[in-house]
């Protein structure tokens, strides 16, 4: 199965492509709280990856740090699950993909922390905190749009529908990770249980279940979401601020 | 050296400078730091200025690190950090309880008159650290660096 190389890299690349779909809702939330809130969560995200895109290129021990890895990668290289590559959609689909995102990383991030290995156990630390906020904002927002009028009621319902096959690659069995995923599905299910039945949505039956983004093999919307985030650093090698 | 986003408080007070240890026998200065959020967008400037004063002060080679456990959080600001975000209307963080010991949430109390009516607006602020409120009582909106 993976080494610690390839499960480092998916969590990063994981964090690296939440933060940069969230960082497209900048000047365009519903409204200016939510876009000052959306901003900094995909803050948290990059400054998750950062830390761990860093530890990949240690451990990969090839030379490569965090700018390369994140700015000259193709599609195929990336180790991202699915779920955080899909377009934002409406509001909905986006807090849906939010709050699925948060209820699996507090728990992995949690795990972590007792993990053997000493610099994912300080990752883990720093960011389960942050991703405990970012739990609470996407729960909030299910209920109150699950919970709401008759209009965002049905649009919530069918953002969570559109994004729950997505879900069932984070859970995937790697048992030689330094967390193996699989472990980390009651604490999700409890999770999204509670949160959906007080937000009146219903859960939904789980059958198809597309994967493929931690081997490489991912969505047309990958290498768009790349275009646009690399060709800065690819036109111009080494830039800085 | 105060913080560069909140320029009330020193980065000594904010509980983000860990260290300052001078080798014996070369006099290089390191200064171990740590980040309040993992994306704190200050920490390049945090690093410059840190560099800066050294340099001014007859240490152009200081070394400036950056470690990340133990986690800061909020318990890491002063008690003298908290009394000048508050004189600066930043309503303070709570203290964070101990592991395992669920926190009770408490009011948070008005920065500008004091009051415990108050509500939050928005989770998320002008910083990763802060989030937005405002006072019932005397209807001022103010900043309240959360509890992490």
């Amino acid at each position: 199965m993976n080494g610690p190389f390839d499960f480092t890299l998916g969590l990063a690349d994981d964090a690296l492509i939440a933060a940069q779909r969230l960082a497209e809702w900048t000047t365009r939330a519903p409204e200016m709280e939510e876009d000052i809130a959306l901003a900094n969560i995909a803050l948290d995200q990059l400054g998750a990856a950062r830390l761990l895109l860093s530890y990949a290129g240690e451990l990969e021990g090839a030379g490569r740090d965090e700018d390369a890895l994140a700015y000259l990668r193709d599609d195929r290289e990336f180790r991202n699950a699915l779920l955080v590559e899909l377009p934002n959609g409406d509001f909905a689909v986006t807090m849906a993909k939010l709050f699925f995102l948060a209820a699996y990383q507090v728990p992995l991030y949690t795990a972590l922390v007792d993990c053997a290995d000493e610099r994912l156990a300080a990752i883990g630390a720093k960011a389960r905190k942050e991703s405990a906020y970012h739990l609470d904002h996407g729960a909030l927002w299910l209920k109150r749009l699950g919970d709401g009028t008759e209009e965002s009621h049905r649009r919530m319902q069918a953002a969570v529908d559109q994004v729950w096959p997505y879900t069932h690659e984070l859970f995937i069995a790697d048992p030689a990770a330094p967390v193996d995923p699989a472990t980390l599905r009651p604490a999700f299910d409890q999770t999204v249980g509670a949160v959906l039945a007080e937000a009146t949505l219903n859960r939904p039956e789980s059958g198809w279940a597309p994967g493929g983004g931690r081997t490489g093999v991912h969505t047309e919307h990958l290498a768009y979401l790349l275009a646009e985030m690399q060709v800065l650093h690819r036109a111009h090698p080494g830039a800085q601020w | 050296m105060v913080d560069p986003e909140i320029r009330v408080v020193t980065i000594d007070e904010l509980g983000i400078l860990r260290a300052v240890e001078e080798d014996p026998a070369s006099g290089r200065v390191t200064v171990t730091i740590t980040p309040t959020y993992t994306g704190c967008p200050a920490m390049d400037v945090i690093r410059a200025d840190i560099r800066r004063a050294l340099a001014a002060a007859g240490h152009p080679d200081a070394e400036v690190e950056t470690v990340y456990s133990p986690p800061w959080s909020t318990d890491w600001i002063s008690e003298a950090g908290r009394a000048k975000l508050a004189a600066a209307g930043i309503a303070p963080p709570a203290r964070v309880s101990a592991p395992g010991v669920v926190a009770l949430t408490l009011a948070v109390r008005c920065p500008l008159c004091g009051s415990p009516e108050t509500e939050q607006v928005s989770r998320f602020g002008s910083t990763a650290c802060k989030a937005l409120w405002r006072c019932r009582s005397c209807s001022e909106p103010f900043d309240h660096l959360k509890a992490l």
